[in-house]
């Protein structure tokens, strides 16, 4: 049986892949796949949680680790467009705020690896499948930030947007994810909020600031709104996902719902918003917006996107110049193991 | 007090201690995404964070004993390379983590010794900044000697790297304890304490790290550039650029 | 050091190990379980815990715990490690239906 049991029974003796939680207990009769299934379902749709070591189907625990790794390798590469900014951010405090912000994305990236390890695999895994390019995370992050009002644009509107995304999953099925997104939606609104303060500064600034904040909305409206995904139609991961209440709305209504929020936003800035078909449906109570261009986000998500490239060179950079540091920490702490043992002895 | 005698001395020595957190914290803020480890990017932000906000209480400070109506920003942006007074070796480039390391042990071993003995200043600004001050410092030195002795104690690799680093940045140890009129001056009036005190402290942190580092202490080596006057390297300069970029590209503009 | 005889080959490194971390969020609280994460040793645990779970000011005391000292129940066995309790509903104080008049109880 290829399940969370064996794996974590072949862990003994080193820190391979998992928690390595010492599971105690005698084996009961096994039941049949589908009982499981079925029994699983039932507390699901009961809004129970699952947590570390219950049993799941394996294609839950996929599901699971590839949703979960993709957030997190999302906020890894996602401390890049705006560190850009750090050293040059044109005050000590949005300085300061910066440096928070990115802390808390490397923060969150912390808190999702650290759930998706709960499911068995391991930290070490899941980024040599992001630095290979096997893995995928959000393609917002392949644009660049070339000005100030960048960091502001992606404040406002991609953080904006990733709260929309994560404050259903803070209900998500499963216990480590549904805690961390918990955790991390609180953190999220100062980001948001901190990105529109910036906004409107500039609105309210000189020429160039506006014109600056202008043509930030104009680069990052579009992908903003593909944050979302596929429209419902062409989704493929998406009826599973809803029944194990791990994706508990579909990709156009949340779309729908941040474009309803954002527009106002926008006229409140000043701004205007780079879609020519936008216009409010009184009738139906939302607005009405143009066609997104699905093959940019094909391109960006096939790593053909202006900044693909550039992220995944600097995050393997990083990676490498740092392995002579990681195995000193190690070294040392195996020095210091030994010294207590002989001490001991 | 009497600012009109005394606020020039006093306005540069602030002008020092803000300095030095103020380019050392913009150095580690470079590393924010591109650190050995995660728990690395946020151990250095978190230093780094610390030192900007240390930065704007000490400038903001210097700013009004100026007294010319400059804030934070103007004084810490819009200064001209030989009016920041940070010693040069925070400036040094961040090179690989052991010289990052090693640096940043240097400064917080001697901005502990330093705050610590400033919590009892007779300026009372200095003092509560020194008293909040003090407590991140001691974060600041448990951190970065925690690191100094893996790289020391870790394999061949890293007690090489981290041995060349010290020989390299050891010389810029010499301008923090060099006591010139100003800082004799502050001592005088009860404001800052005699470097030799301070030197002792470090000497003591700095012996007792690099110990448990199994590092050489370098012996000490005649010393060209003094920061702290304004006489800085070449690293300055690029450093300002990248810095003042959007305050000097859009004069006047509030952000 | 020995070899790593996993399919993990692919790099000589070994990871750094998993702690649990658990956070006392002010005195008088109990320390509650607030995730993992990879450290070398104890000390770098408790840094990074404290870089990791405090920097809203969300605790007075940290417990770090390697993963691997954890014993957990195991979830098949929940049946019969905790279902008895269940139905012992004199153990919970509001069972008792104690009259108004007496105070104290």
């Amino acid at each position: 049986m290829v399940g969370s049991v064996g794996r974590l029974r072949q862990s003994r003796g080193g820190s391979v892949y998992t928690q390595a939680l010492d599971v105690h207990g005698d084996s009961t009769v096994p039941l049949d796949e589908a009982e499981r299934e079925r029994r699983f379902q039932t507390r699901v749709d009961r809004e129970e949680k699952v947590e570390p070591k219950d049993w799941m189907p394996a294609r839950y625990r996929a599901t699971l680790i590839r949703q979960i790794s993709q957030h997190a390798h999302s906020e890894i590469v996602g401390m890049l467009p705006e560190g850009n900014w750090i050293t040059r951010a044109p005050t000590l405090l949005r300085k300061s705020i910066l440096i928070a912000k990115v802390q808390d994305e490397g923060g969150h990236g912390a808190y999702l690896y650290s759930a998706a390890e709960t499911l068995g695999v391991s930290r070490d895994q899941l980024i040599d499948q992001l630095l290979c390019g096997k893995a995928k995370y959000s393609s917002i992050f392949n644009y660049p930030t070339p000005t100030w009002a960048d960091v502001g644009a992606i404040g406002w509107l991609v953080d904006g947007a990733a709260i929309m995304n994560q404050i259903p999953l803070c209900r998500c099925s499963y216990g480590p994810y549904a805690r961390a997104m918990v955790r991390i939606c609180r953190e999220e609104s100062f980001h948001q909020r901190q990105g529109f303060d910036i906004m409107m500064k500039l609105c309210a600034g000189t020429p160039e600031q506006k014109r600056m904040a202008q043509e930030a909305l104009d680069r990052w409206w579009w992908p903003a709104l593909m944050m979302f995904g596929p429209p419902d139609a062409a989704s493929t991961h998406s009826t599973d996902s809803q029944r194990w209440k791990i994706k508990r709305f579909s990709n156009d209504e949340l779309r729908q719902k941040f474009v309803d929020f954002t527009v106002p936003q926008a006229k409140f800035l000043g701004l205007t918003v780079p879609d020519p078909e936008l216009r409010w449906n009184e009738a139906l109570g939302r607005h009405e917006f143009g066609a997104i261009d699905w093959n940019e986000f094909e391109r960006v998500l096939k790593g053909n996107g202006p900044c693909n490239r550039e992220r995944l060179q600097a995050r393997r950079r990083a990676h490498a110049e740092g392995a002579w540091v990681r195995e000193a920490a190690m070294a040392h702490a195996e020095k210091l193991r030994r010294r207590a043992a002989s001490c001991a002895a | 007090m009497n600012p009109s005698h005394e606020a020039r001395p006093l306005y540069r020595y602030v002008l020092r201690l803000g300095d030095l957190a103020l380019v050392l914290g913009q150095r580690l803020s470079e590393w924010v995404g591109h650190a050995p480890a995660l728990e690395e990017d946020l151990g250095l932000a978190n230093i780094a964070l610390d030192l900007v906000g240390q930065a704007r209480l000490l400038l903001a400070y210097a700013g009004e004993i100026e007294g010319r109506g400059r804030g934070e920003d103007e004084i810490a942006f819009l200064r001209e390379q030989g009016e920041y007074l940070n010693p040069t070796l925070a400036e040094q480039p961040n090179g690989d983590f052991a010289e990052t390391i090693v640096r940043q042990v240097l400064l917080d071993a001697f901005q502990l010794a330093l705050y610590e003995r400033l919590t009892s200043s007779r300026d009372e600004r200095l003092a509560a900044v020194a008293e909040k001050a003090v407590k991140e410092t001691r974060y600041h030195l448990r951190y970065s000697a925690g690191w100094l002795v893996r790289l020391g104690d870790g394999t061949t690799e890293s007690r090489a790297r981290a041995q060349r680093a010290l020989e390299r940045l050891w010389p810029y140890t010499v301008e923090l304890f060099e006591a010139d009129a100003l800082d004799r001056e502050m001592v005088e009036h009860g404001i800052a304490p005699p470097l030799e005190d301070v030197r002792s402290a470090w000497n003591r942190h700095i012996d007792e790290v690099l110990v448990e580092a199994t590092l050489d202490r370098p012996a000490d080596r005649p010393f060209t550039w003094f920061g702290k006057r304004g006489e800085h390297s070449e690293h300055l300069g690029y450093l300002l650029a990248e810095m003042q970029y959007l305050q000097r590209a859009y004069p006047g503009a509030r952000w | 050091m020995p070899a790593e005889s996993n399919d993990r080959d692919v790099h000589a490194e070994r990871e750094w190990p998993l702690y649990e971390i658990f956070i006392r969020p002010r005195g008088g609280l109990d320390h509650k379980h607030v995730g993992s994460l990879h450290a070398c040793d104890a000390r770098m645990a408790i840094e990074h815990a404290r870089d990791l779970y405090t920097r809203r000011e969300e605790g007075v005391s940290i417990w770090a715990v390697p993963s691997v000292s954890i014993t957990a129940s195991d979830p098949e066995d929940a049946e019969a490690l905790f279902e008895p309790a269940r139905d012992k509903i004199y153990r919970h104080p509001t069972f008792y239906d104690i009259p108004p008049e007496v105070k104290t109880l």
